[in-house]
């Protein structure tokens, strides 16, 4: 069903020098404590991660919660902030689509993308041959939302000694992950031109529309740096 | 089940369920999508650009405990910890650890 050695492989890649283990493990461990303190326990705590795994839409709902949104405010809100996902998605999966390969390990391995994953996979995709890719990613994805899940277990025990400090401390890794990841990727002119646009674009929105300012901001920014790349 | 502990449950389910949403709907759409055609390229584009806008308003206008730095000091450790990543040979362990602890110090002494 699925090949071991591929999937394996992709696991490893939760350790090393280029590991995202100590980003996720920061900004879940934030979550976990998050979590605890608006009131949720440790069970649903886990629920929680598990079924959602993407780090902006967890923080949208403890945000909601704690304000006391209605239900389809909570999913409005979420969905509008993970809809990134979805161009995501697309500039993934036809990498990994294989003939030879089921159409459930698409639909249930879809779950793993979230920007850590994501970016790991889009970085080493070409190490591997087309039909093992879905393997390879399942084993990314599992290896990274693991680290989610044990972090938000660690974060909610550990919340009680995580003062002010370390909390702020926690709260940059991630980002500072991401930055490095994201200049790392800078590899093409057009990818360098999306990159740097949409950091520029995505804050400039802000000040227009908060809460689209990144959808704004990066379709923007990515449809002026593709025809910049194919016209050049 | 109290009230409350079930109002988590389906707020939790709620949230899944509008991230899941855009994955669906990318992998429906990927079917047809060639690897090699412009539309692959230009959604390609805007996935970094979405991601870029992501982080830099992680960064410029952050939520949570963040907010609570100054942003010249995240604008600092930001580019120090780019820096860093660049000159020794992408390692991504020293500048991760390294912001955490520069950002605490920093947001305390200054």
């Amino acid at each position: 069903m699925i090949n071991s050695k591929y999937f394996f492989k992709g696991f490893k890649s939760i350790k090393g020098l280029d590991s995202p283990a100590l980003a996720l493990g920061a900004s879940f461990i934030a979550i976990g404590a998050l979590l605890k303190n608006i009131g949720f326990n440790l069970e649903q705590s886990i629920f929680s991660t598990f079924l959602t795994y993407a780090l902006p839409g967890s923080l949208v709902m403890a945000e909601s919660f704690l304000i006391g949104a209605s239900l389809i405010n909570i999913f409005l809100a979420v969905w509008l902030v993970n809809t990134r996902l979805y161009p995501m998605t697309v500039a993934l999966m036809p990498l990994l689509l294989h003939k030879s390969q089921p159409r459930w390990k698409y639909y249930l391995s879809c779950h793993f993308i979230a920007v850590s994953a994501w970016l790991i996979m889009k970085g080493k995709y070409q190490s591997v041959e087309k039909k093992h890719r879905i393997d390879f990613w399942i084993g990314i994805g599992t290896g990274t939302w693991s680290i989610a899940i044990i972090s938000t277990v660690i974060g909610f025990l550990a919340s009680d000694y995580l003062n002010k400090d370390m909390m702020i401390g926690l709260a940059i890794v991630n980002p500072v992950y991401f930055m490095c990841m994201m200049v790392g990727a800078m590899k093409s002119l057009q990818i360098s031109l999306s990159i740097i646009l949409g950091a520029i674009l995505g804050p400039a929105f802000f000040f227009i529309s908060p809460e689209w300012s990144i959808l704004y901001g990066g379709v923007s920014a990515g449809t002026i740096a593709y025809f910049v790349g194919e016209f050049k | 089940m109290s009230d409350i502990s079930s109002n988590i449950i389906i707020v939790i389910l709620v949230t899944s369920f509008a991230t899941y949403l855009s994955r669906f709907l990318g992998v429906v759409s990927s079917k047809k999508i060639k690897e090699t055609s412009k539309i692959f390229k230009w959604f390609n584009c805007i996935a970094y650009s979405v991601l870029a806008a992501l982080i830099a308003r992680m960064i410029i206008f952050p939520a949570g405990e963040l907010a609570e730095s100054d942003i010249f000091i995240r604008f600092f450790v930001v580019i120090v910890s780019v820096v860093i990543f660049l000159f020794n040979k992408k390692n991504l362990v020293y500048p991760t650890i390294l912001s955490a602890i520069l950002l605490a110090l920093l947001n305390n002494f200054i």
